[in-house]
């Protein structure tokens, strides 16, 4: 039994999500290996060397691979894969385009966001919006699993000392191109490993009114989120949206402002440790599930609590 | 061209399913099914194709068992041209869909597939991707934009960072996220229209596919809940209680 886990990363570095999937690897319990696919990513390759409990990684560094286009990429990890008990990744937009592929290229099931191993072929997995929690088995020879990061503690990023083994294949399906980005410049931390994440709802009213949630932001060090209300009245980039069809976050401290609790946010945000939730709305649903509830106007609590930070 | 949607019945999303008595899987007794949301974002953005004369027909593809058949009325009530049911008693996994997808599509001779990113019951997200795997096709997963130009699909796709394009040769799979576009309601005399239209029925075998389950579920639970808070009355308490109960600032 070994495992291949896929490294998520932007070519420069590695990314923290690694560390959690590595975390579940451990748990399942056998060798781990790394796959840094990429360009121009040997950076990225080094660093998952040093990260605690890997004993191999392979390296592969191709243009093909540079965007992480899962047409090229599921060729090259369903390659690699076959010879792995368990192929895992995390849940990100990468990992959950790229897993499906390879469970199909290798004819076998995949299972999406797990938050908890039970045994090497059992596993936690929540289903509609996690209102319920499944324990489901795996009856193939290889496991293809996206891994929810929310789940398993991070292992530390230094500390290992593995070996770098280049990759050659390359592999291009010659079916997709990369025609362009558009990133979202974001300055504070990331959304699904910050300590702390403020969000905010349709009752922002504008995007521009984010600049009262920026305010505490700042002083907490914490990241902003948002409903998906508020990202599709266009106050704010989708990629802030959490929620069980967005990100899924579980930071020590969560901070819901004008944001009315629907299931599918709350699939997104309640397994934070400690909730805190500012509505106008003392009947609103997402009391239900703060441990520190305020009924206000969040125009006059925003300013005030930044203020006594 | 011709343009597949696939559509799931689901769970209405308004409704908190939960687990049956005896932890076998979840308690489907009573509640609304519907079209799931992201299948209805597939079926808005096919009919549109076809008004802008991009698509030249329309056909909806579902698994399950005959009850799904209203929602393949739904989607033809929306604007679909017909409808092919894949039926069975089984509970057809991703990777099974994804088997009968590509055999419908070849026997269509569909340039195109849209369907959505996820089902809202299983939380699973795979079966555009498989499908596209089994076909070779180029995937355009989590679409907010979705452009036919120069035979080539051109999709928007929404990821972690922002937003990516990539151009994907056709036969091409999409899989819709919310911001694709807002789903039209169907008109009454549309929906006394779509009876009309046709619904063909076929088996898992009329299509080669044997299906098997490689996951098994082996019990469902709640998800642990929550203790129930306190409400603080002002800025200050809240501060003092973040501060020194619950120390997390
Ligand atoms: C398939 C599907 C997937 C979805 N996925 C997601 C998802 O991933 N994430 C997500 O968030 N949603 C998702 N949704 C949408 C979800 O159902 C809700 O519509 C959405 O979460 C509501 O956002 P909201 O709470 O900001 O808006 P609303 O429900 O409109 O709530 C606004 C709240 O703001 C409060 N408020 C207004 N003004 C003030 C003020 N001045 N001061 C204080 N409070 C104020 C109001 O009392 C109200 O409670 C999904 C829906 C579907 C159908
Ligand atoms: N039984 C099914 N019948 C038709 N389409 C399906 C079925 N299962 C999944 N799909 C399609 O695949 C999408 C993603 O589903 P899933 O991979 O289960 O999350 C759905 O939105 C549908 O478009």
């Amino acid at each position: 039994m070994s495992i291949l886990v896929i490294a998520e990363h932007d070519n420069t570095s590695l990314k923290d999500a690694t560390l959690n999937v590595v975390a579940a690897a451990k748990e399942i319990g056998a060798d781990i290996d790394v796959l840094v696919a990429g360009s121009g990513c040997s950076a990225a390759a080094e660093q998952a060397a040093k990260v605690e409990g890997v004993s191999k990684v392979l390296h592969a560094d191709n243009a093909a691979y540079e965007h992480q286009l899962a047409e090229n990429l599921g060729l090259l990890v369903a390659d690699l894969g076959k010879d792995y008990s368990h192929i895992l990744a995390p849940a990100t937009t990468n990992g959950k385009n790229l897993l499906p592929r390879v469970a199909a290229l290798l004819d076998v099931a995949q299972l999406s966001d797990v938050t908890a191993v039970v045994s090497e072929d059992t596993f936690e997995r929540p289903i509609y919006a996690g209102n319920i929690i499944a324990t489901v088995q795996s009856e193939d020879p290889i496991k293809v699993i996206s891994i929810r990061t929310t789940g398993f503690d991070a292992v530390a990023a230094e500390g290992g000392s593995a070996s770098v083994d280049a990759v050659d294949a390359v592999h291009d399906a010659g079916v997709s191109s990369f025609v362009g980005e558009d990133v979202a410049s974001s300055e504070g931390p990331e959304l699904t490993s910050a300590d702390v994440v403020i969000s905010g709802g349709r009752g922002m009213q504008n995007g521009d009114n984010f600049k009262l949630l920026e305010a505490v932001a700042e002083k907490l060090g914490a990241a902003i989120g948002a409903s998906r209300a508020a990202v599709d009245a266009g106050f704010v980039p989708n990629d802030m949206q959490v929620g069980q069809t967005g990100k899924i976050v579980a930071p020590n401290l969560y901070i819901a402002v004008g944001i009315s609790g629907a299931i599918q946010h709350l699939a997104g945000m309640k397994d934070s440790k400690v909730i805190v939730a500012i509505n106008k709305d003392e009947d609103a649903p997402i009391f239900q599930v703060a441990d520190y509830g305020l009924v206000a106007d969040l125009f006059e609590a925003m300013p005030e609590l930044a203020e006594a930070l | 061209m011709k343009v597949l949607v696939a559509v799931k019945r689901v769970a209405d999303y308004n409704v908190k399913v939960r687990p049956k008595g005896d932890g076998s899987g979840p308690d489907l007794n009573n509640v609304k099914m519907s079209i799931n949301p992201f299948c209805e974002i597939a079926v808005e953005e096919a009919v549109r194709m076809k008004e802008a004369g991009v698509a030249s027909e329309v056909v909806a593809v579902s698994i399950g068992d005959k009850s799904s058949q209203e929602q393949i009325r739904t989607a033809l009530a929306l604007g679909v041209d017909r409808g092919i049911l894949v039926e069975t008693d089984e509970e057809a996994q991703p990777l099974g869909v994804a088997k009968l997808l590509n055999e419908v599509m070849k026997q269509e001779e569909a340039q195109l597939i849209i369907l959505g990113k996820q089902s809202i019951d299983g939380d699973n997200n795979q079966t555009g991707q498989m499908l596209a795997a089994l076909g070779g096709m180029g995937q355009g997963t989590f679409a907010s934009e979705l452009k036919i130009e120069d035979g080539k699909a051109l999709v928007t796709r929404e990821v972690d960072g922002g937003l990516q394009t990539v151009s994907l040769k056709l036969p091409a799979v999409v899989t819709t996220d919310l911001r694709l576009n807002e789903p039209r309601y169907a008109s009454l005399p549309n929906i006394m229209k779509a009876k009309k239209k046709p619904l063909d029925v076929k088996t898992p075998a009329d299509l080669g596919v044997e299906l098997k389950a490689g996951v098994k579920i082996v019990k469902v639970a709640p998800p642990p809940e929550r203790e129930a808070g306190i409400k603080v009355e002002s800025v200050a308490e809240l501060v003092d209680k973040l501060k020194n109960e619950a120390k997390v600032i």
